[in-house]
């Protein structure tokens, strides 16, 4: 199975997940200090920057798009209970 | 208190909202002996009337009464929306009713907000950010962008030509007096007070970003959403702004110091043991000060300070009925009106069947934001030498993520969901 690292900057933690995770499920189990809200993708709550490696995550989705639109969000971010990991390394500010 | 009229506090520029005497608790959380006010105000210029923000709908008809005194809808040209929390947006949709003509200025985060308080199809607004302005003719209403103060939405108006800052909630407090102004009403230093400790005080670096834009403003009067307008000495309250949002207690340690607390709660002393020895191997660690404290013997107001100038928290609990313990508990729920996102946070304990506290501990920790990255240590009763060891160990990894020296750890997630499962 294709794997990706996932690398949490201020955790100082990579983990190694198989393709297709979610980001809130490795955050909750490192322990990274992202919070969740709805975890539908609905209130913005997970709201997270990614630091290097989004050419490696899934694309947003229509309700993901509309949601980092409402509350202002730049090209590098994206909602934890939405983008999944799809393989290679990733960087986040968390 | 329904006899008073708008209530002019410089020419063409008047209070114009509503007093609520009567209420004793303002959004749950806020305890008030003699009642708020909703404070509205209308600007007049040559070319245009601004209303800058509005009141709670129950007291739209004392609003409107007021405004009717000073100007006509079909004359209001500027609705300003300082913070959409629906006690200063409750007559807005009546508002804009009566004059919709007038176009809305709101930050941009107030969007959302709006949309969702307003079910308009075709909702027009327009999004100000500091350095924006309008001109009623002969007065300028600029914007301030202030977020978090204490919503995402929050910004202060300044009206230029008579010196008065609109700031929202900022600066003001729950205390209802006609008298409307700082140097008539009763006594409200304490109101004051609490209410910056309770709304404002977990946004602490965004109150020190707005007092950036806001202290160079000459500033003649004041004139908050709830409580009294401040025209006397208006910059004071400024500075007292700035005091309360620097750090409450004198930095012994220097900045390039860490400060972990260790707090515990402990029935046969097995859980204090634990703590000592996360003291211990917290110590071996230079460039961190490990403080400890026995929840048993403290109040939660001085730690909630304490806590707030931490860069980690560790907590100590015993498990009993499945949970921790109501010390624990009530210290967490005490840090709502702190910031602690992104401090480093663990848990450690003794039990007896289960040992339940730990996990809910770090998950509560979780929730209020702090990094958890290191799984806690528990111990069946009287801890063994090993499981001391794995408190020295615990206390000196989180000393080794505050000063920056924890190794990069590469783990695999089937391993995380190993050690999850084994942990409860």
């Amino acid at each position: 199975m294709p794997k990706a690292n996932v690398t949490f900057e201020k955790l100082g933690t990579t983990v190694t997940v198989p393709a297709g995770t979610r980001l809130i499920e490795i955050s909750e189990k490192v322990g990274a200090s992202i919070t969740y809200g709805c975890r539908e993708g609905e209130c913005g709550t997970c709201m997270m920057r990614i630091v290097s490696g989004m050419e490696n995550m899934s694309e947003r989705s229509v309700l993901e798009e509309k949601v980092l639109q409402e509350n202002m969000a730049g090209r590098n971010h994206r909602l934890a209970c939405q983008a999944q990991v799809l393989g290679g390394d990733i960087v986040v500010k968390a | 208190m329904g006899t008073l009229g708008a209530v002019a506090l410089a020419p063409d520029t008047y209070w114009v909202g509503a007093l609520d005497p009567g209420l004793r608790e303002f959004d749950i959380i806020l305890k008030t002996a003699n009642g708020t006010t909703y404070n509205s105000y209308c600007v007049r210029g040559s070319a245009g009337v601004a209303v800058i923000d509005t009141v709670k709908e129950s007291h739209a008809g004392e609003f409107f009464t007021r405004l009717e005194q000073v100007a006509r809808y079909d004359e209001i040209t500027t609705i300003v929306l300082n913070h959409l929390e629906p006690d200063h947006t409750g007559a807005l949709p009546e508002l804009m009713r009566r004059a919709p003509q007038a176009k809305l200025y709101i930050s941009g985060k107030a969007q959302l907000m709006l949309k969702a308080l307003v079910k308009h199809d075709d909702l027009a607004y327009t999004i100000v950010n500091t350095g924006d302005h309008v001109d009623l003719g002969g007065r300028t209403l600029h914007f301030l962008n202030t977020p978090f103060l204490h919503w995402p939405d929050t910004q202060c108006t300044w009206l230029e030509q008579q010196g008065i800052l609109f700031s929202g909630d900022v600066f003001g407090c729950h205390f209802c007096d006609s008298r409307l102004f700082n140097g008539q009403v009763g006594d409200f230093r304490f109101s004051f007070e609490y209410y910056y400790a309770h709304i404002m005080r977990p946004f602490r670096e965004h109150v020190l970003d707005a007092l950036e834009l806001i202290e160079p403003l000459p500033l003649s009067l004041i004139a908050p959403a709830h409580g009294p307008i401040l025209r006397d000495a208006p910059r004071s309250y400024v500075q007292r702004y700035r005091q309360l949002a620097s750090p409450l207690l004198h930095n012994e340690i220097g900045k390039d110091n860490k400060s972990l607390l260790v707090f515990y709660i402990s029935s046969y002393g097995n859980t204090a043991r634990m703590a000592e020895a996360v003291r211990e191997g917290a110590e071996t660690v230079n460039g961190v000060r490990v403080s400890l404290y026995d929840l048993q013997g403290g109040g939660n107001l001085p730690f909630v300070d304490l806590i707030e100038e931490a860069d980690g928290l560790a907590f100590g609990s015993p498990t009993i009925n499945g949970d921790a313990v109501k010390p624990i508990w009530d210290l967490l729920s005490s840090l709502a009106v702190i910031n602690v996102r992104d401090k480093l946070g663990a848990a450690f304990g003794s039990y007896g069947w289960s040992g339940e506290a730990i996990h809910m501990i770090e998950d509560r920790l979780r929730g209020l934001k702090l990094r958890v990255p290191i799984k806690g240590v528990r111990a069946r009763l009287i801890p063994t030498d090993d499981e001391l060891e794995s408190c020295r160990n615990l206390g000196k990894q989180l000393a080794l993520h505050l000063t920056g020296n924890i190794e990069h750890r590469v783990i695999a997630m089937s391993e995380l969901m190993n050690q999850e499962q084994n942990h409860a």
